[in-house]
């Protein structure tokens, strides 16, 4: 286990950790030496969380070892093991928004003078760990509130840098980062391993694991079922390893007939943004929307979909050119699936079953009734047919794991059986295994089914993942601060392309 | 180590059991806080004589019936702090129409079937109307519901005191012969029909109505709905505006029957200062009863539950001879308790 470059700072033998009478962790090795980035792989639900609990102690382990430094690690709380040097970057940031940067970097461990809280220190400390983690123009005195959520993200590492971590664990930390905050992100995980701290790196993006990472460990069901150098390894092979079967093809696409065109977007401006959208969606085609967060991409399909107002312009949906509240495009065949199913998508604490029929409880019962057993069976096909890992229709949708999670938003509109599906950011967060579903939902649903009678449909995807929107869609347009460019075909567009035009470097397209 | 045992619950069967656990817990609570009366109560004070009996069900309709349409405005993500005062404007309002006409020569005493009648729909009118106004000001003004309440419950008290004049409201001692002042009046024994006051029974149908009507109906899914995520429920095109209003109308019409109820528990007069503060009351029998202040988590025979245990503990408290102050302190100990134990089972499970 020890190696002559680096020894193992931190090692994890035959770690368990039960529920009731189920297993989250069936048997954890790792090893991570100082002055590495370690990758966690593993599908939503592998148990990658639960492990970092255990790490970081907010759970106890039930069965296993751990050392840290060679001496065994027991955390008994979270502060504990952040006092031992073991901090956690969990995905949703944890800072307390109306207080000050310093305040929240030293929370808990604030130096005093007897009863008094040591202000000079307080500021002279954090003005250290925001200097190292890049945050030089940031004042200590700065509300969180007042950062971006980059900038944030960078004040929770400087709170692990202020406490001398020797483990950070990073979980998903680009999720919601723009391209050129990433870089800058990655840039700081470097100097932090020359510095001999052991970055454990959790991601579902393969691409930043390779740039990053030296080694790697694989999750699976609550085992570690891998590991290895990543540079030895093909990514293939690590899907592989994470999904327990080879990924065929990630993004299918059958050949599809493109129909007459069922949404038209005239120069579309809402609140503030978008600024200029026009847009044609017609039946059996996949458009992609790409550009930069904050482009506006979010409000064109709100605004479409009529939660947001819109200010100018036109959308025509069939035969319907008055804007309309939401409802009324539910009632026009439109279903928007949110970008965010925690807090808008989905009723968390409601059953798959509610959650899945709510835009369309007529037909459950006569009037204005609706039968549970009726919702169940209107929920069945899709649970299996997707399928959705669950226990029955009647669990709460919290339970479910995020991939779950957003299959059951998906089928909300498989359920309203809508001719024109809005997708914001449909696959992010989730684990490789339901994005193939959810890939291999899109192609199904745009090619349509004649044996079924079901025409093919239109979906409108906006995505900041480039590969999956150059792999599913038809046409791309891009969105640069709030105006839309024009869509053209997939074959025109490359990687390198799409992100010229989204940081607005593409001068032809605007002129075009 | 251990032998594995990673057998998944039968489908569904987990989630229902569930349920049913839950259920016999509160039940359990239920029977554990009064056999602690029955124990713990001297011989002499009669706590299980029939007389307190029928006493406790008089003040458990009133409280369960508010309860009700509390529970659906905790389930809606709402609150209602006006419902102690909509209730005494309701009991001011059914004494004030039996109480039409000039002295001698009431008009109840002329119309003994039409105006008890009357009086049931001005009463409800009057409540419903405030409901719906505090519907319409959540809605349009966007300021949280504690705080509309929180003024309404002051205007609702304002008009009942204006309505009585500030005086007690005596209507004419025929009405005491009317159905509406024997809606509380017990049964002759419990073994003889109808064997409950028939306010009990009406408790009893609303509370069967109003669950069947939460799950059974497109309203009652859209009340869980915005009470469980409001956006999610915009997204969907739930008419939230719509559904709230309602949900505030139906809480303020079932304060209205309670209102009318505790007419006749007061001996058919109207008090204008009566109910200060029983919102509390309501709103603790619906959070014993494991509704969720957050919202999308309440069910009415949870309520009913907590209605029975407040109304428990307010007599036995009284029957025990305890101080006012004893009283109080116990009935928050045991609404923190309460919740702490929902609170606990939750986290469990996950």
């Amino acid at each position: 286990m020890s190696s002559p470059e680096a020894a193992a700072l931190l090692t994890m033998q035959g770690v368990q950790k039960r529920f009731g009478a189920t297993y989250a962790l069936k048997g954890v090795n790792l090893t991570v030496r100082a002055g590495e980035v370690h990758a966690l792989i593993g599908e939503n639900g592998a148990g990658k969380s639960t492990l970092m609990k255990t790490l970081s102690g907010a759970y106890t382990a039930d069965a296993g070892e751990m050392t840290l430094e060679g001496k065994p690690y027991r955390p008994r709380h979270p502060l504990h093991a952040r006092s031992l040097g073991v901090c956690m970057i969990y995905q949703e940031l944890a800072l307390a928004p109306h207080l000050s940067v310093m305040e929240n970097i030293l929370l808990g461990i604030e130096p005093t003078f007897g009863p008094l809280l040591n202000w000079p220190e307080i500021r002279s400390t954090s003005r250290r760990a925001l200097d190292e983690v890049g945050l030089a123009e940031v004042a200590p005195e700065t509300l969180v509130e007042d950062l971006s959520i980059a900038e944030q993200q960078l004040v929770e590492i400087a709170r692990a840098v202020a406490v001398g971590c020797k483990l950070l664990v990073l979980d998903e930390p680009t999720s919601s980062l723009t391209q050129k905050d990433v870089r800058k992100l990655f840039a700081l995980v470097h100097r932090l391993k020359d510095k001999g701290i052991a970055v454990i790196y959790i991601s579902h993006a393969l691409e930043e694991i390779e740039e990053l990472c030296t080694r790697f460990t694989v999750m699976r069901d609550g085992e570690t079922v891998g590991h290895g150098v990543v540079a030895d390894v093909p990514v293939p092979q690590i899907i592989a390893l994470m999904v327990g079967r080879a990924v065929e093809d990630l993004y299918p696409r059958s050949p599809r007939t493109v129909g007459e065109p069922i949404v038209e977007v005239r120069e579309l401006a809402g609140a503030k943004f978008p600024r200029s959208a026009s847009l044609t969606l017609r039946r059996g085609e996949v458009v992609g929307i790409a550009g930069l967060i904050g482009a506006g991409r979010t409000e064109m399909l709100r605004a479409i979909f009529g939660l947001d107002p819109q200010k100018s312009g036109e959308v025509r949906v069939g035969k319907n050119s008055a804007p309309a509240s939401p409802g009324g495009r539910w009632n026009q065949g439109v279903g928007l699936v949110s970008e965010d199913r925690k807090s808008e998508g989905l009723a968390q604490n409601l059953s798959i079953a509610d959650n899945l029929t709510l835009s369309k409880l007529h037909g459950l019962g006569p009037w204005r009734f609706v039968f549970p057993s009726r919702q169940h069976a209107a929920c069945e096909p899709w649970i299996t047919a997707f399928p959705i890992k669950c226990q029955s229709a009647d669990q709460p949708v919290e339970d479910l794991s995020g991939g779950n999670q957003q299959k059951v938003a998906i089928a909300r509109l498989l359920h309203h059986d809508c001719d024109v599906l809005l997708l914001d950011e449909p696959t992010r967060g989730i684990d490789v295994g339901s994005k193939a579903q959810i890939y291999a939902w899109i192609d199904r649903l745009a090619l349509g089914d004649s044996s079924r009678h079901q025409p093919p449909k239109a979906v409108l995807v906006v995505s900041s993942y480039l590969p999956e929107l150059l792999g599913i869609c038809d046409r791309i347009a891009v969105m640069t601060r709030g105006v839309l460019g024009e869509a053209r075909p997939v074959a025109d567009w490359t990687e390198h392309s799409l992100m010229m035009a989204a940081t607005g470097q593409d001068h032809l397209q605007s002129s075009a | 180590m251990n032998k594995e045992k990673t057998s998944q619950p039968v489908p569904s069967a987990g989630r229902k059991k569930n349920r049913i656990v839950e259920l016999a817990g509160r039940l359990a609570a239920l029977v554990a806080v009064y056999l602690f009366f029955v124990i713990l109560t001297p011989v002499g004070k009669g706590f299980t004589s029939d007389a307190n009996t029928q006493l406790m069900l008089q003040d458990i309709a009133v409280v369960a019936m508010a309860a009700i349409g509390m529970t659906i405005i905790i389930i809606a993500g709402g609150i209602d702090l006006s419902a102690g005062s909509v209730i005494a404007l309701s009991m001011i309002t059914t004494a004030y129409v039996l109480n039409l006409g000039p002295e001698g020569n009431k008009l109840v005493v002329q119309h003994p079937t039409l105006m008890p009648v009357l009086a049931v729909l001005a009463a409800s009118g009057v409540a419903g109307a405030v409901g719906l106004l505090n519907g319409a000001l959540v809605t349009c003004l966007r300021i949280v519901p504690f705080i509309i309440t929180l003024g309404t419950m002051q205007m609702a008290r304002g008009l009942a005191k204006l309505v009585a004049q500030e005086q007690n409201i005596y209507p004419p001692a025929e009405v005491q012969d009317l159905w509406i002042a024997k809606l509380l009046d017990p049964a002759r024994t419990v073994f003889t029909f109808p064997f409950l006051p028939i306010a009990v029974w009406l408790v009893i149908l609303a509370a069967i109505l109003t669950a069947l009507f939460l799950r059974y109906t497109r309203l009652g899914r859209h009340i869980f709905a915005i009470g469980s995520n409001e956006k999610t429920a915009v997204l969907c095109g739930v008419p939230v505006k719509y559904t709230k209003v309602m949900v505030y109308l139906i809480g303020g019409l079932f304060s209205g029957f309670a209102g009318i109820l505790f007419f006749a528990r007061l001996g058919s007069i109207g008090q204008p200062t009566e109910a200060i503060g029983y919102e509390l009351f309501v709103i603790a029998a619906a959070v014993i009863g494991g509704a969720s202040l957050l919202g999308g988590r309440g069910t009415i025979l949870g309520t009913m539950i907590g209605a029975l245990i407040i109304t428990i503990l307010r007599n036995g408290g009284v029957k025990m001879g305890w101080p006012q102050y004893t009283q109080e302190i116990v009935m928050g100990a045991v609404i923190i308790l309460a919740v702490a134990i929902d609170n606990l089972r939750n986290r469990k499970r996950h």
